[in-house]
């Protein structure tokens, strides 16, 4: 399939700090992405630049095929959506007619949904909004545009769990009515996990993982229980974090269990818990420096990706 | 996520579920299957991620493509899926049963005797229970 970001050895560099180094990413068109990594780990440089707000130090990048940069025909049809976006001194309905405006796939139906969803008042002015507000009329907007192209980054300051889950749900539902290439990035990647097709990961300016999000689960596993049994269970597998309290240890291993595995870590009276999306990405920071989880990702999540 | 679990695929959960559906007989042969749509709003997954459930399960012979209409439950599904059922039996339930008991201590006589009651218990009013 093509993709509808395309980048290629992206490098920024701000006086004395690299934000980006030698990024190189592939986003398929038409799919769900999680942007995820730390605070500071290079996403919203790398989503900037993709908008057009910010300009590369050396590397190509394509949207839709062209450079966005100061390129009207692909900025039209990409909408950014960032932390605290700014607005000028509107109300909420001025904000989503400048919207209706510009984005040439508007939904204003989608749009009045979304602010009933949001309890969002029309006639309220921008900056008397709380956060949360302001975060949901972004959301509004991003998804209302109804871009080719739609980039989200962190969305949703200072909304509550019940508005997130309106926003997962009204993504999903508008996705599934017009797909189209949504690149989110976020810190809560447990909650927003299962709506990924895909994730990236960024770590100190790095990509060091891009994977099919459906074949990380499972990846790797923390296996506690007494020592020896431990020892024992992880022998020969790849190992990332090794904890001990007395006679009782926990290792994360890496890797697919099978059925077998399993059965025999039950033998042994092993309790496994598989680690969840965030635990991985959490982990990001080990898998270039431990030399034992070199071999990560392993091939058959490669082929799971492919 | 409704009520997935986090070590296996989300496209492995979806498909398990629906077989297991069908081998309930909660979806009846000639029934149609949630789209794909359906499935991903009520698990609040990706769309791409509840096809690729619904295709396992396709691939297997269990649902069939009725163009421009959807997915519906293939006819002899369900003897299908209670054959594999039965096939897994053992493994799934048997040696972690049998697991347990030896880590416990317990001898066969003993275990044999658990299983009786349990049976009794469980059974005692349908007819068409396990006779133990």
């Amino acid at each position: 399939m093509t993709p509808a970001i395309s980048v290629a050895g992206l490098t920024r560099r701000y006086r004395d700090q690299v934000a980006l180094d030698d990024v190189s990413v592939e986003i398929e068109a038409g799919s769900i992405t999680g942007l995820l990594g730390r605070n500071g780990a290079g996403k919203t440089t790398l989503l900037r630049i993709l908008a057009g707000q910010e300009f590369q130090s050396s590397g190509t990048v394509n949207v839709l095929g062209a450079p966005p940069a100061e390129n009207e025909h692909v900025l039209r049809r990409m909408v950014f959506v960032r932390e605290d976006q700014a607005y000028p001194d509107f109300k909420v309905r001025h904000a989503l007619r400048a919207a209706s405006w510009f984005y040439p796939n508007w939904d204003a139906g989608l749009a009045d949904g979304l602010i009933a969803d949001f309890d969002l008042w029309p006639n309220k002015a921008i900056k008397k909004l709380s956060r949360g507000m302001r975060s949901a009329l972004g959301i509004t907007i991003g998804l209302a545009a109804r871009a080719e192209v739609t980039l989200f980054d962190e969305p949703y300051a200072g909304l509550d769990a019940v508005a997130r889950q309106i926003f997962y749900d009204r993504l999903l539902a508008d996705y599934a009515e017009r797909p189209r290439t949504i690149l989110l990035s976020t810190h809560l990647i447990d909650e927003a996990a299962a709506l990924f097709e895909s994730v990236v990961v960024i770590d100190r300016g790095r990509v060091v993982l891009e994977a099919a999000a459906d074949g990380l689960r499972g990846i790797a596993t923390t296996v506690s229980g007494p020592v020896l049994a431990v020892d024992e269970f992880t022998a020969g597998r790849p190992v990332w974090n090794r904890r001990r309290l007395g006679s009782q240890a926990s290792v994360v291993t890496v890797g697919q269990l099978d059925e077998a595995a399993r059965a025999r870590a039950r033998s042994l009276g092993l309790d496994l818990v598989p680690l969840t999306l965030q635990q991985l990405v959490v982990h990001a920071a080990d898998w270039p420096a431990s030399p034992e989880a070199a071999n990560f990702p392993p091939p058959a999540m490669e082929a799971a990706s492919a | 996520m409704a009520g997935l679990d986090e070590g296996t695929p989300l496209f492995a959960q979806v498909a398990e579920r629906l077989a297991a559906e069908i081998a309930d007989g909660g979806l009846g042969e000639g029934e149609r299957v949630p789209s794909t749509n359906e499935l991903a709003a009520f698990y609040r997954i990706n769309p791409a991620t509840a096809a690729k459930g619904i295709n396992l399960l396709a691939d297997e012979g269990l649902l069939e493509k009725r163009r421009g209409i959807g997915m519906f439950v293939a006819d002899g599904a369900r003897q299908q899926m209670l054959a594999q059922r039965r096939e897994h039996f053992v493994d799934r339930y048997v040696r972690p049963l049998l697991t347990e008991a030896t880590r416990l201590g317990m001898d066969g006589g003993e275990l044999i005797a658990a299983i009786r009651e349990c049976g009794h218990e469980q059974f005692s009013d349908s007819p068409g229970g396990v006779a133990v």
